[in-house]
């Protein structure tokens, strides 16, 4: 869509990883506070966004932050199994970002 | 003696791993006070602690400890390695132990060693679960007597108290060696021992347990400097540099929060840390706060075995076949359950389709549902009480995925291609993490057994 960017496109990092066999955690690192700032301020990475890409009720949520002094977002969630069990399809699970790194910003050059 | 700077070389994130000799020698010319290196993890999953398997083989730690212990030997520069084998069970301390005693009789080393076991003994535990002194963590389930009882190992992740009481029970110490610990405690106690402030200590230790994870571009080895008042950090490659984005980003790397970090008896708060560009290559940190608990808890990590596992590896082509693929399925597991196992209760097996190319990653958070794959891999997992069961329900599975009519077919030899034999592939037991817990403890050195070996 002309005037969107996906979050893939717009940060330097977007990746998921166990925190620990019962958590999964995501980091979104910017290279510039300015697009850190873009994003945070479009409004569009809420705690119900994560609830419904993970289909978690949002009380689930371990963490969900913006943290401006390392220019990233931060979300921790309970992973849907404890890791590495009967029917596990990521290990490390090292793959859940993709949903999150999917998500389209609204994005104008004005907009900076 | 009041010390100025402690200096500490961790040669790598992972003991088994390798690291770079030339960037290693550089450090030690660099005149560290305690080489401290972590060789544990939970990350590859249950099976380790479950089946008590090593994280690397011991060729790989042998190689790794030989590097170490010619340091040790010849530049009088203690070496502290934590989480022995990668679960930290006791019996991965006395491997790690063999190892020391037979690289030091084939070239002549002496050493002042201390073992630290990490295994904690049931009994402990359950006296605790009787006190209501074991709390769940991160959503699990309140631990009970059938779970200690099933778990094949249970280990602790021991602070820095068990080095410090290690080193002053004994002295001079050139070697220490633990069983399961929290990764940054080596390179923790290193700075508390030379009288450094524990919060700057176990910020430090936090960031040198994953090597120069936090240089950019990612490296091995890392050199620390700890002050009175702040700590640097320094990757030994010339090629990588610390910054502080990447130093102050580190500690979101597999943590919940980066700024909140719990570790035995507290929580180091990084809040209101200051990171400074001291050289184009090196970072000055300060700032960090360390907030003890009320009671002095440690994180017991168990597991135990659930099962046997057979797989099947499966790949289609043909349009018709994948189109029908979950209808297929589906009456596939209702034929394995009502016409070919009626007699084996329900709760006997279970039956997992990975479909690679629709959702085998995702599973059901996958959010394309919609488009059609050119090519279909499916990975039959069957979980059961047996490895003989899991077989040959896998077996059966796969005879029909290979046979079964589905809507469109035309191709009536075989629905779809195997690659490997055995056709089912039987994977032994499986895991599952059942304990994750904290535990209280009266003292922080109360679990685990500190022991002087002369080597």
């Amino acid at each position: 869509m002309p005037g969107e960017r996906r979050l893939r496109e717009i940060a330097k990092v977007v990746r998921s990883k166990n925190s620990g066999p019962f958590q999964v955690t995501f980091d979104v690192i910017f290279a510039s506070n300015e697009d850190f700032r873009r994003v945070r301020d479009s409004g569009v990475v809420t705690r119900a966004l994560v609830a419904r890409l993970y289909r978690i009720s949002e009380n689930e949520i371990v963490t969900f932050g913006f943290f401006e002094r390392i220019n990233a977002i931060k979300i921790t969630i309970p992973r849907r199994n404890p890791q590495g069990s009967i029917g596990e399809t990521d290990m490390h699970a090292c793959q859940q970002h993709v949903p999150l790194a999917e998500i389209a910003i609204p994005w104008t050059k004005e907009a900076a | 003696m009041p010390t100025d700077e402690v200096r500490i070389l961790t040669p790598t994130g992972m003991l088994g791993y390798g690291f770079p000799l030339e960037w290693f020698r550089k450090g030690l010319d660099m005149r560290p006070d305690v080489i401290t290196v972590d060789s544990g993890s939970t990350d590859s999953g249950p099976q380790k602690l479950g089946l008590g398997a090593m994280t690397c083989s011991p060729e790989a730690y042998l190689k790794d400890i030989s590097v170490l212990l010619e340091a040790a030997a010849g530049r009088k520069v203690p070496v502290y390695i934590s989480s022995a084998g990668g679960d930290g069970t006791d019996a991965h301390l006395d491997v790690f132990f063999d190892m020391v005693h037979q690289i030091s009789r084939e070239r002549g080393y002496h050493f002042r060693a201390a073992s630290i076991g990490g295994s904690i003994d049931k009994d402990l535990i359950r006296r605790r679960m009787k006190e209501g002194r074991v709390h769940s963590l991160d959503g699990t389930p309140p631990l009970t007597e059938e779970e200690v009882a099933a778990a094949s190992n249970i280990v602790a992740q021991m602070g820095v108290e068990p080095f410090l009481t290690a080193l002053e029970r004994y002295g001079k110490l050139d070697l220490i060696i633990t069983g399961r610990s929290y990764d940054p405690s080596p390179t923790a106690a290193a700075c508390i021992r030379r009288g450094m402030d524990p919060a700057l200590a176990w910020h430090m230790g936090k960031i040198m347990e994953c090597g120069a994870l936090c240089a950019e571009p990612v490296g091995r080895c890392i050199f620390g400097f700890m002050h009175r008042d702040y700590f640097e950090l320094e990757p030994l490659n010339p090629a990588e540099r610390c910054t502080c984005a990447s130093v102050a980003a580190h500690t979101l790397y597999e943590k919940p929060h980066p700024f909140h970090l719990r570790g035995p008896g507290g929580m180091l708060d990084l809040s209101d840390c200051t990171y400074e560009q001291v050289t184009d290559r090196r970072v000055r940190v300060s700032g960090s706060r360390f907030i003890p608990e009320e009671h002095y808890t440690v994180k017991l990590e168990g597991a135990k075995c659930v099962g046997f596992r057979t797989i099947a590896i499966q790949g289609a082509r043909d349009p018709a076949f994948i189109r029908a693929i979950d209808q297929l399925t589906r009456e596939i597991e209702n034929r394995v359950r009502t016409a070919y196992f009626p007699d084996v209760p329900a709760d006997k097996y279970q039956i997992v389709f990975h479909l690679y190319g629709k959702n085998g990653v995702m599973g059901d958070l996958e959010p394309d549902m919609e488009s059609q794959p050119k090519e279909l891999c499916v990975i039959t997992e069957v979980a059961a009480v047996s490895q003989e069961l899991a077989n040959s329900i896998c077996g059966r599975i796969r005879t029909d995925l290979l046979h079964a009519p589905y809507p469109g077919r035309i191709a009536t030899a075989g629905n779809c291609g195997s690659p490997v034999t055995p056709l089912e592939i039987p994977l032994g037991e499986v895991c599952k993490f059942n304990v994750y817990h904290l535990m209280e403890v009266d003292t922080p050195i109360e679990p685990f057994p500190i022991k002087y070996v002369e080597i």
